[in-house]
């Protein structure tokens, strides 16, 4: 294991530590039931319970199929539109207004349309991930596209580039910091849809559905072990995921600074 | 004939209603082959002068001549370099960089690596071909930038002040380098600089320019024998005419 490694483990390691006692201390203070505020003793063995028994993996099969369908399509939707926002003023024009009036809206308002639309279901979710995904990914692209060096896209002409080739070898990767910066945006957001959305459009599977469903039993535990699974598939898209895309593009480009391990 | 013939060049801007005279009536040659150096104080218009050259800004009035014919707008007949190090693309190795006029040019991929390759022995960088331009120094940045403006083979080379950003130790390093890559690919140069020994040491002639409006003031040919000492006594006095004129 690397220091930088053994550091991050170290430091990860006290910060729980503390938030366990901090949790421990108000679990005991009898400010809520036990069976409300359940101790770590009775939340640690429910969990390894529901990893052990297998039915939280399908869970977090059916959350994140949702994420990334919906993440899917939002790129595939966000990432040409911030283009060609950032390209043609007259795209700007007509999109921005759509954008700025549809991205305050948050996206669980939608959840009653949706299901009207959609139905209970994968669909409705997904549809739901979508919308909350689109609108970082648009904004981030097309503030990306305009902070692209001017000086870049200089150098490029002078050598012949021009049109799609310009936009491709150019603006794209110049303007990938802020992509990225939107993809993550877009994933933190999309959690928020997907576990909003099952809470209320799923039947029967996803994390949302879970916690949803052990209000209903008063299982606290159930619902607290289901929060720290969902906190830990997002630490590990963070750095499976979103560090090494980082660190493997615009960190070893010296575009933006990376967090080290 | 001269290669490049500028005509009556004058140049305005525009910015917020104001308008600034930058170029009035420039008039000069520059020969094939040959390596012009513009000086003057910073304002008297030689980034906008070659910014022309590179068919970046058309001139309000007057004309610029490329092999006799009207230039029209930008051009693989000239390879540009800046002051500025960021005009590398920090997502291309150094190769990569310098391969990218080339595969504007549709060459096929390894040739392009090889003159690539090539191009940056010319400047001392064959060590270096797969580094990123965030690895570099300023000055071995500045390398790669020429060695990406020769690599396509324009005949004319335009520079904008490459070394200003450098350190002095340095920047004497890439004049030596820069006059040695010069006598080997015999490439017309129009190179800008506020430095007035980089100036004698480097040209064949001097254009010297004084702002506001920008105008050619005096033309100087340096007929020093190369490589230049630039601790000589006829160096030296080079560099007092060029001042005079300032
Ligand atoms: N984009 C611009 N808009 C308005 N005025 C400009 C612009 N660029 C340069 N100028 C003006 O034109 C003159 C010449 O500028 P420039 O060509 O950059 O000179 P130099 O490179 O010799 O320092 C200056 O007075 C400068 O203020
Ligand atoms: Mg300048």
């Amino acid at each position: 294991m690397s220091r930088g490694l053994a550091r991050f483990f170290a430091g990860a390691v006290a910060s729980f530590g503390l938030a366990a006692v901090v949790w421990e201390a108000f679990a005991w203070s009898g400010l809520f039931s036990p069976a409300l505020s359940p101790s770590l003793r009775v939340i640690v063995p429910t969990l390894v319970g529901m990893v052990s028994s297998g039915m939280i993996f399908l869970h977090i099969g059916y959350t994140l199929y949702r994420i990334l369908w919906g993440l899917a399509l939002a790129l595939l939707l966000g990432i040409p539109v911030g283009l060609l926002m950032g390209r043609f003023k007259a795209a700007e024009r007509f999109v921005l207004p759509l954008v700025s009036v549809l991205s305050p809206i948050p996206s669980l308002a939608w959840v009653p349309v949706f299901i009207l639309w959609f139905g209970l279901g994968d669909a409705a979710s997904i549809a739901l991930v979508f919308y909350a995904a689109t609108f970082p990914v648009v904004l981030n692209t097309w503030t990306g596209v305009r902070s692209v060096n001017r000086l870049w896209i200089r150098a490029a002409q002078a050598m012949g580039a021009g049109g799609a080739d310009l936009f491709r070898k150019v603006v794209l990767p110049g303007s990938l910091p802020f992509v990225i910066a939107g993809f993550r945006q877009a994933f933190a957001r999309s959690w928020i849809a997907v576990v909003g959305g099952e809470m209320i459009a799923a039947t029967n599977w996803g994390l949302g559905w879970v916690i949803f469903d052990s209000k209903e039993f008063l299982r606290a535990d159930m619902m607290l072990g289901t929060l720290i699974v969902i906190g830990v598939l997002g630490v590990g898209f963070e750095r499976l995921v979103f560090q090494q895309l980082e660190r493997r593009t615009v960190g070893r480009w010296g575009m933006v600074r990376t967090a080290k391990a | 004939m001269d290669q490049i013939e500028l005509r009556a060049v004058s140049f305005e801007y525009t910015a917020n209603g104001r308008r600034v005279l930058a170029l009035s009536d420039v008039a000069f040659g520059v020969g094939v082959s040959e390596f012009v150096c513009v000086v003057g104080r910073s304002g008297c218009g030689k980034t906008t002068l070659l910014n022309i050259l590179a068919g970046f800004l058309t001139p309000t009035k007057g004309e610029v001549l490329m092999d006799g014919k009207t230039l029209h707008g930008r051009g693989l007949d000239r390879g540009v370099v800046f002051q500025d190090f960021a005009q590398l693309f920090p997502w291309r190795t150094a190769q990569r960089n310098v391969e990218f006029g080339l595969e504007m040019k549709g060459v096929p991929r390894d040739e392009r690596a090889a003159t690539a390759r090539r191009f940056l022995t010319l400047v001392g960088l064959d060590k270096f071909t797969g580094a990123y331009p965030h690895e570099l120094s300023g000055g071995m940045q500045q390398r790669v930038a020429i060695a990406r403006a020769l690599a396509y083979n324009p005949s004319v080379l335009l520079m904008d002040e490459p070394f200003a950003a450098l350190d002095a130790l340095t920047r004497e390093d890439m004049q030596r380098l820069l006059a040695d890559v010069w006598r080997e690919t015999k490439k017309t140069v129009v190179y800008v600089t506020h430095n007035v020994a980089e100036a004698v040491y480097l040209a064949d002639r001097i254009v010297i320019m004084t702002p506001h409006p920008g105008t050619v003031k005096s033309q100087i040919t340096v007929t020093l024998r190369r490589p230049r000492d630039p601790l000589s006594i006829e160096f030296l006095e080079y560099q007092k005419r060029v001042v005079a004129d300032l």
